[in-house]
């Protein structure tokens, strides 16, 4: 019966070990010198390196504070576009009749399921011939998308938050003589303000971790971004870099992971909503 | 929220607009037709022009030599070449095809496993439950992330974490991420890895099933084994299909990993060549975007013949107790 009893509790505390290990060898080797890095197994570096991390930052032409704050662009335009333009789909599907509905919203679930390298070759030749790639300012492909509500999964996520908020609100505004577009200011707009904290959350942490589309966008030193640029690490192999690129690698993930602490609860009920991705 | 939407029958296409359309109240339909489509308006666009033309595009571009670098002009139709190509004159796709399959089919039900596993051993309240959650929710937030993949190929290379793990047993471990045999089983291993995700969707259906069940079985005696193949089981399998079908979409995307591992190449001997780093290779390495947007093609193909595998077998599993819900 004890034996029992402990099976459960062992059995996660083996698993979370398990579970952490990655995370907490990179936090450790990210601090080991060159030679320690290849030849100290033990999870904590026996001589403390913070070196790693200025040798990181300025290992390359362009500084590497140069590719966080582009990262934090583009997480923050998604981030942006992805709230505006999703809330006011899920609006008109949730809450406005209108012809063909039914149909556009199949449409959408439909768009859920599609996987994105489908379309990626004629996104890129589209956009190539807008100008759009390369250039001063090569974004544009990675957030025009998002101010179209490309992201469906956002979209199925507040129309299922809005089918939650009661209706008898939305009829007593229309009685007060609000029109569709006063029912979404005063009623939606503020009511649907958790849906809005969950889609900013999870379109920061993915598009702040997307690597396919900003590899395919970006070719531009100065213009890259911190996945991409690590990527650079591995291209110079040189095993002295190993320190160094840990270091990055450590600073990279350190925005999700404090995300990760700041909304706990938040992300793990988010992602229960609708249950995509993750 | 999330216990109102959880479910999976969520997923399925809501009766809720049309029916609501046929009760609706002429009187407000106008003004609501009219603003319903000034509010989706991006989202038509967007279906449009970032979805619909750049398939049909695509479709076109299938069947030319279309290669990014010359102009328009210099682009030739060339028919069924891409496609004949692709089945008889590229290996690599073929390879491609192979590690894709081999990493979904692997993969997923081990990741689903994991996540059921783990998920019924926090089911029961109790302190630190929710610590436990959020930990082993951690890696699916990280683990399709660059840098997560770059430690991960550090771990499993000659002086990894890894070998240093086996040495305690008087195992010497090799270089796995560059031995043909065990790369994929690393990627495999790090998708694994992230099996928070379905296991949170797993707990909030594990929290629908009636209680009332297992006190019933409880008192005809069931075994806790018994309780779990007929009760557990049957009464989650609409959330085993839901987690199913993303798992396996996802698993037949996996790239970052893969990329990370072999530095862009699928190396070695093309056992990490994934089919979507396939795609990359052919489009951007080698600028044949016409023979990428083939590909493309038979990706979208595939991907919707597995799905609608997955959906007719759910037929003969998955049991919706709730009805029409």
């Amino acid at each position: 019966m004890t034996l029992q009893r402990l099976a459960r509790p062992v059995t996660l505390v083996l698993l979370s070990a398990v579970v952490l290990y990655p995370l907490v060898w990179m936090l450790g080797s990210s601090f080991k010198s060159q030679s320690e890095v290849l030849n100290n197994m033990s999870i904590l570096p026996n001589e403390w390196t913070p070196g790693n991390y200025s040798d990181g930052w300025s290992n390359f032409d362009v500084s590497f504070g140069r590719f966080f704050v582009n990262s934090a662009m583009v997480a923050g335009l998604t981030v942006v576009a992805n709230c505006i333009s999703c809330l006011l789909a899920a609006y008109a599907f949730a809450r406005l009749k209108f012809k063909l509905r039914g149909f556009w919203f199949a449409i959408m679930i439909g768009t859920l399921l599609l996987p994105g390298h489908v379309l990626i070759v004629p996104q890129f030749v589209m956009f190539k011939t807008f100008g759009w790639v390369g250039g001063d300012w090569p974004y544009a492909p990675l957030i025009v998308p998002q101010l179209l509500a490309t992201e469906a999964f956002f979209v199925f996520l507040m129309v299922q938050f809005m089918r939650g908020v009661p209706r008898e609100l939305d009829e007593a505004a229309i009685i007060d003589g609000c029109t569709p577009f006063g029912v979404f200011r005063h009623v939606i707009l503020p009511l649907s303000r958790p849906a809005l904290v969950s889609t900013a959350i999870f379109s920061f942490i993915w598009t702040w971790n997307d690597f396919f589309r900003q590899l395919v966008y970006l070719s531009d030193l100065e213009k890259y971004t911190a996945p991409v640029a690590l990527t650079l690490f591995i291209d110079s192999s040189g095993q002295s870099s190993v320190g160094p690129m840990f270091a990055m690698s450590v600073l990279s993930l350190a925005p999700v992971f404090l995300f990760f602490v700041a909304f706990q609860r938040l992300l793990v009920e988010g992602i229960n909503t609708s249950g995509l991705k993750g | 929220m999330a216990t109102t939407t959880a479910r999976p029958s969520s997923t399925r296409p809501p009766a809720g607009p049309a029916a609501a359309q046929r009760r609706g109240r002429p009187a407000r339909h106008r003004t609501d037709g009219i603003a319903g489509y000034l509010f989706l308006s991006p989202w038509l666009l967007g279906l449009l022009t970032i979805t619909a033309i750049p398939m049909l595009m695509s479709l076109y571009l299938s069947f030319t030599n279309y290669d990014v670098l010359s102009d328009w002009e210099s682009m030739e139709w060339v028919g069924l070449d891409n496609y004949r190509t692709m089945f008889t004159d590229d290996p690599s796709f073929w390879h491609a095809v192979q590690t894709t399959l081999v990493f979904a089919l692997v993969a997923t039900p081990l990741k689903l496993a994991a996540a059921l596993g783990v998920a019924l051993l926090l089911n029961r309240p109790f302190k630190g439950a929710g610590l436990f959650r959020g930990l082993f929710y951690l890696p699916s937030l990280l683990g399709g992330s660059v840098a997560l993949a770059i430690v991960w190929v550090n771990m499993f290379n000659r002086d990894g974490a890894f070998n240093s793990f086996l040495s305690w047993f008087g195992i010497e471990g090799k270089a796995w991420v560059n031995d043909p045999d065990f790369a994929l089983g690393t990627l495999i291993l790090l998708a694994v890895w992230q099996f928070g995700a379905p296991m949170v969707i797993f707990l909030a259906g594990l929290k629908q099933v009636p209680v009332e069940l297992y006190e019933a079985a409880s008192v005809d005696g069931a075994s806790p084994w018994r309780k779990f193949i007929n009760i557990t089981l049957p009464m989650l399998s609409p959330v085993i299909f839901f987690n199913l079908v993303l798992e396996t979409i996802n698993g037949f995307q996996g790239f970052t990993s893969a990329f990370v591992l072999s530095n862009g190449t699928g190396g070695p001997v093309d056992s990490t060549l994934m089919y979507t780093l396939h795609l990359y290779i052919k489009g951007w390495n080698e600028y044949q975007m016409g023979y990428a947007s083939a590909m493309a093609w038979v990706f979208l193909l595939a991907i919707g013949l597995v799905t609608a595998v997955v959906f007719r077998t759910g037929r003969f599993w998955v049991h919706y107790s709730d009805g029409e819900d």
